[in-house]
């Protein structure tokens, strides 16, 4: 009914946690950090890559709820918010569906967030480094 | 049928991705946009599973149709982000050049577009 809300949600704190590690980066590399201190991948990489799945996920899901008449133009933009026990059957939805989909798709990100730190990490491509 | 036909598009765009020549076409963004929704699309599959069980694998043909002319729109929605993004951010200067004014030999100021 409205489980991409969740997701949504996470994909904006990201995004805003995302452009202060970033900006952290950039001062660190000002102040001339050694390069043998910094990842391989920056964590700022890392995050837009969970940043695009979430916003992604979400914006292709939001388009599946209005396909199926549950988020409309005009407010509410809710439909289930025109009757008290859809609202609650929707709320319902947001703590189990949506959770679980934020938390599926964020505990993916972490395992491929370490899968490609260890394989940049491999002996083979010890020195390049992600821009 | 909607979760299927986005796993496919997720596979093609990162085997793409992954025999891509350089990073201009941003086919990453694209990617994660796709493997995103296919990882929510799953969760609502394994909560529609537990609530029909073995019904979940027959589902109606009208349902069926239903689910794959919604697929196909998400790819093609997917696709429309992806190229609205790569024309904005236009990492090749394509669109730059094209709307950049020359003046030729004779003074006449002229455009590519």
């Amino acid at each position: 009914m409205a489980c991409f809300t969740v997701s949504l949600a996470e994909a904006i704190v990201v995004k805003v946690v995302q452009k202060r590690v970033a900006k952290k980066e950039k001062l660190a590399e000002q102040n001339h950090v050694t390069l043998e201190e910094k990842p391989l991948i920056p964590m700022s990489t890392r995050l837009g890559w969970l940043s695009k799945l979430l916003f992604g996920g979400s914006a292709l899901l939001a388009f599946e709820h209005v396909w199926h008449g549950e988020v409309v133009p005009w407010f509410p933009f809710l439909t289930a918010m025109n009757d008290p026990a859809d609202a609650m059957e929707m709320l319902t939805e947001i703590g189990t569906v949506g959770v679980g989909m934020a938390a599926l798709v964020t505990a993916v990100w972490f395992a491929m967030s370490k899968t490609a730190l260890f394989i940049v990490g491999r002996p083979e491509f010890k020195g390049s480094r992600m821009q | 049928m909607t979760l299927l036909i986005t796993v496919f598009a997720a596979v093609a765009v990162t085997v793409k991705w992954y025999n891509r020549k350089n990073d201009d076409m941003r086919l990453g963004s694209l990617a994660l946009m796709y493997w995103g929704a296919s990882l929510m699309w799953f969760v609502d599959a394994i909560v529609e599973y537990i609530e029909l069980e073995a019904e979940f694998f027959n589902p109606e043909a009208a349902d069926m149709l239903n689910d794959s002319f919604l697929g196909l729109s998400v790819v093609a929605l997917g696709l429309v982000i992806w190229v609205v993004r790569l024309l904005i951010a236009d990492p090749k200067g394509v669109i730059k050049k094209a709307f950049t004014r020359k003046t030729d030999a004779t003074g006449t100021e002229t455009m590519e577009l």
